[in-house]
């Protein structure tokens, strides 16, 4: 592997100041599952790696209060996956936690991670945007809140300015009842990638909310308010209308390894059919 | 050359006190400055799980891991797992159901069932699939190994 300077800051504040003395030379560290993969491949090389386990502000931990539910950055899937809180109330984002790779992985990938590497496939991002979650950052500026619909730009990009990093992701507690599901498709059961990762959520007053990811640049979400969709005795002619319409807003790459775009759409329409009866099943059962 | 960054690390109850390059992940540190060759380099990217070890109570890939990341902490190798010389009886399972062909998984696939068993006394088929499932083996004994975490789990713990 390339070397690089190891930095270990004790505080939120001198973590900040690296990162922006070093800008696009610095790079954060939290698990480290695609960062050292990235560093051994060379397709990043910093001049320093900047961990952020041992920040006392950054210490994991999911913590709820407000009408939010606040999940640290450096939290890994695996105790997302496990948390009861989570499960309860945010039931797709424990389903996404728990089929990020392997249990080796889960016990180390964080959810800042996942979101802060911005890649299109990252499994957590469609439940994050259908659960309105914000990203909390702080910079030289101090601490400011982004909509997850505004934090990705593309692959590995995200609206994080010099010096920033996520401390925080918070999901605010539904005002209505909600119930939603995480569905992907991989080439194999297990460990790999995505190639569909997509979110469905309705709630009690009939608005439907579908994100889906690997199928672009980025992770989209796309909302129906008509009440269609959430309607379980709707024709099948209208809400294929709706669908369609949410479905073009997909841009599958055709340089993938992974899937062609033909098969990204076919899975996609796919998967989002069958996401949408699962919700609608769960909201009539009060899961 | 980087500079070396002096790291105390807790290695199959040993204390260890040593100098590690940043960029050197656990598994090189494991294997080229502890000449603990029990855990395995393979992929390199975290699909394979031949390099599996436990860290602070949890199973990892160490190739994904910098060895100065586990400053501070402890770390269970294959080597670990039973006295120097014995065997834990889910390591005699996996002998006596066959589960080692060509080997070379194994220390891994060892060390995620026997973090499973610790989680799950009595996993479920299902269970097994899905704690092992980062684990690769080219040999294909899928079967095997799932039958000696069963019966490991079935003979209980030790």
């Amino acid at each position: 592997m390339q070397t690089f300077t190891y930095a270990r800051p004790a505080t939120l504040a001198e973590a900040v100041a690296t990162l922006e003395a070093h800008g696009p030379d610095a790079r954060a560290l939290a698990g480290g599952t695609d960062l050292i993969i990235r560093l051994r491949d060379g397709s990043v090389s910093p001049s320093v790696v900047v961990d952020l386990k041992r920040i006392a502000e950054l210490r994991p931990g999911i913590r709820d209060g407000d009408g939010w539910l606040s999940i640290g950055a450096t939290t890994v899937m695996t105790d997302i996956a496990a948390d009861p809180r989570v499960a309860r109330q945010f039931r797709a984002l424990a389903e996404a936690a728990a089929v990020v790779g392997s249990v080796q992985i889960r016990n180390r990938a964080t959810l800042g991670g996942n979101v802060c590497n911005a890649s299109p496939a990252a499994d957590t991002a469609p439940a994050l945007l259908v659960y309105g979650a914000e990203v909390v950052a702080v910079g030289p500026g101090g601490s400011r809140r982004i909509p997850i619909g505004d934090f990705f730009v593309r692959s590995g990009e995200t609206t994080l300015a010099r010096g920033e990093l996520v401390t925080s992701i918070e999901l605010p507690v539904p005002a209505r009842r909600m119930s939603a599901v995480h569905l992907r498709r991989t080439r194999r059961r297990g460990h790999d990638l995505a190639s569909v990762t997509l979110c469905c959520g309705v709630d009690e007053a009939g608005v439907a909310r579908l994100a889906f990811g690997s199928v672009g640049p980025r992770p989209i979400l796309a909302v129906d308010a008509t009440g269609v969709l959430a309607d379980a005795g709707a024709p099948a002619e209208a809400k294929a209308e709706i669908l369609e319409r949410m479905y073009a807003e997909a841009s599958p790459s055709p340089r993938s390894m992974r899937a062609s775009p033909e098969y990204r759409r076919a899975m996609l329409r796919v998967l989002g059919g069958r996401a949408l009866r699962i919700a609608i099943d769960r909201l009539a059962a009060g899961e | 050359m980087s500079d070396l960054i002096p790291i105390r690390v807790t290695v199959n109850g040993r204390a260890r006190a040593f100098d590690v390059a940043a960029h050197h992940t656990l598994l090189e540190v494991l294997r080229d400055d502890l000449q603990l060759t029990g855990t395995k380099e393979c992929c390199l990217v975290g699909e394979c799980g031949a390099c599996t070890v436990r860290l602070d109570g949890r199973i990892v890939d160490s190739c994904l891991v910098l060895a100065v990341e586990s400053d501070g902490g402890e770390v269970t190798t294959v080597e670990g797992l039973a006295p120097e010389g014995g065997l834990s009886r889910l390591q005699a399972a996996f002998l006596d159901e066959g589960a080692v062909q060509c080997g070379f998984c194994i220390p891994g696939q060892v060390m995620a069932a026997d973090d499973l068993l610790g989680r799950v006394a009595r996993p479920t088929v299902a269970e097994i699939h899905e704690g092992l499932a980062g684990n690769l083996c080219r040999c294909g004994c899928y079967e095997q190994i799932t039958a000696a975490v069963k019966a490991a789990a079935e003979a209980g713990p030790g």
